[in-house]
């Protein structure tokens, strides 16, 4: 019960506030740390791949970035649900927050990707089922993106997308299997992305530094659009009145 | 119409529902057949645009004809609520004592009977331009007969997200398209797969359980987008 409450306390836009405005500085800086550190072991530390040479460090880009692209669609799906099906006006906003950062990464994924895979598999970009149902999640997110923004009403924007997030969510299965049965038939699986079974443990904890920054850089970015879409639906309430009086005080000392 | 639609059962509202939507497609008899000119013209858009090598032509065929189909249905999909939206029998719609999917579930009946069924009826005729034979425009034909449902229920719940939004049409297509691509790989596959050799069976299943899983599925997300949009 107690810890119900705890979340139903944050769920409140008035209480998420200031909280989120305390987490955004401590995740931008651990973001910015493990990408130093990342980057410096990434490029000058690890040893080079024996088989792909110095080509393959983009992997500590591209990796991390494919994964927060997917974990982030995931997330925002969750978010949209929850909004949708509770009527929670901040799990609503959340979504919206987290979709443009998803976007991004997949648009680093897939050009990253492209860069790495001339070197390795000799062309930019293959009809492999993975890449192809990767490129149809960024058409999915643009989707999102695209109807959230051409509704004025921010509840039924919020509400459409949400449904539509739902609807991609249970699609992008059956997108992957039918175009991995798809590309079987048209043309043997010449090259697999990801096929390294052992990395030295350097790289493993290389990547993983990396992971945890763009974790960090994800959460940074989609507070701070959060509290912008906070502020702006909420710019007739008492208490963002107060805030900004609080803070024009606060600039006059 | 009130009165009877009141006292009617759930399958007889469905009947009534489709039966409004054929006689108000038979009254604008010009949106049913630009859709079907749309397919027609491109279609022949392709032969002029990389060259008349039969060869060529037999093996893009089929799936020049599923991509035609699939744009020209989605074309169609844009008009699908709107009417009704205007002139606000959406709103009846929504406050009738029948459940909405029923009421969604006449009218994509309806417009697959006008759109889906004209267009795979039309595609032997393209088929024979693209220089395939009797057998493959069979399996066309099929494919198209099982696929294009697909495509007008996965398409009504983009056409209900985008009522009365700027830029409806073009929307649709960027939430709608990528959705399609499960029912353009197994319906052009098939007809690849027969002129390979191989068994279309798999082919027809995966279409046949697209179609079962989006009539049950699509109708209900529908209903739920149409009550956002009419908020």
């Amino acid at each position: 019960m107690a810890k119900s409450r705890f979340w139903l306390y944050f769920s409140s836009p008035k209480t998420f506030y200031p909280f989120s405005g305390k987490l955004i500085p401590w995740c931008v800086g651990v973001a910015a740390v493990l990408m130093a550190v990342g980057l410096y072991m990434g490029l000058l530390v690890t040893p080079p791949d024996y088989r792909m040479g110095d080509s393959y460090r983009i992997i500590y880009i591209h990796v991390p970035a494919v994964w927060m692209s997917m974990i982030i669609y995931m997330v925002m799906a969750g978010w949209a649900a929850v909004g949708l099906i509770w009527n929670v006006k901040l799990a609503e906003m959340m979504a919206g927050a987290l979709a443009p950062t998803g976007a991004i990464f997949t648009v680093i994924g897939l050009w990253t990707g492209a860069l790495w895979g001339r070197p390795t598999w000799g062309a930019y970009w293959v009809w492999d089922a993975r890449l192809t149902t990767y490129l149809v999640m960024l058409f999915l997110y643009m989707g999102y993106i695209a109807l959230r923004s051409a509704i004025d009403d921010p509840r039924r924007a919020s509400k459409a997308s949400a449904l539509l997030a739902i609807v991609g969510g249970i699609n992008v299965p059956i997108i992957y299997f039918s175009v991995k049965w798809w590309n079987t038939l048209h043309q043997p699986f010449t090259v697999a992305p990801g096929q390294e079974s052992k990395i030295d443990p350097t790289m493993l904890w290389t990547m993983m530094i990396m992971v945890i920054a763009f974790w960090a850089y994800t959460l940074a970015v989609s507070l701070i659009r959060v509290r912008c879409d906070i502020l702006e639906r909420e710019k007739n309430s008492s208490w963002v009145a107060e805030l900004l009086q609080g803070s024009s005080a606060g600039n006059k000392q | 119409m009130s009165e009877s639609i009141k006292n009617t059962g759930l399958f007889a509202a469905f009947r009534l529902m489709v039966a409004r939507d054929l006689t108000l497609a038979m009254r604008r008899r010009t949106d049913v057949f630009t859709t079907l000119f749309f397919f027609i013209i491109a279609v022949t858009l392709f032969p002029l645009g990389v060259g008349p090598e039969i060869e060529l032509l037999r093996s893009m065929g089929p799936g020049v004809i599923w991509v035609a189909a699939l744009l020209a249905s989605m074309l169609s999909l844009s008009t699908l609520f709107s009417g009704d939206y205007e002139d606000g029998t959406l709103e009846q719609m929504v406050i009738a004592p029948h459940p909405l999917s029923v009421l969604v579930l006449g009218k994509l009946f309806a417009h697959w009977l006008t759109t889906g069924v004209p267009l795979a009826l039309l595609s032997p005729l393209l088929g024979m331009q693209m220089g395939l034979g009797s057998a493959e425009i069979q399996v066309l034909l099929l494919t198209l007969l099982l696929g294009t449902p697909v495509l007008s229920l996965i398409g009504s719940i983009g056409a209900a997200l985008t009522l009365g939004v700027r830029g409806g049409g073009i929307l649709l297509s960027l939430l709608i398209l990528p959705l399609f691509i499960p029912v353009l790989i197994f319906g052009a596959g098939a007809v690849d797969a027969f002129t390979t050799g191989v068994s279309i069976d798999g082919h027809l299943s995966l279409l046949g359980a697209f179609l079962v899983l989006s009539l049950v599925l699509a109708p209900l997300a529908t209903s739920v987008a149409l009550r956002i949009s009419l908020e």
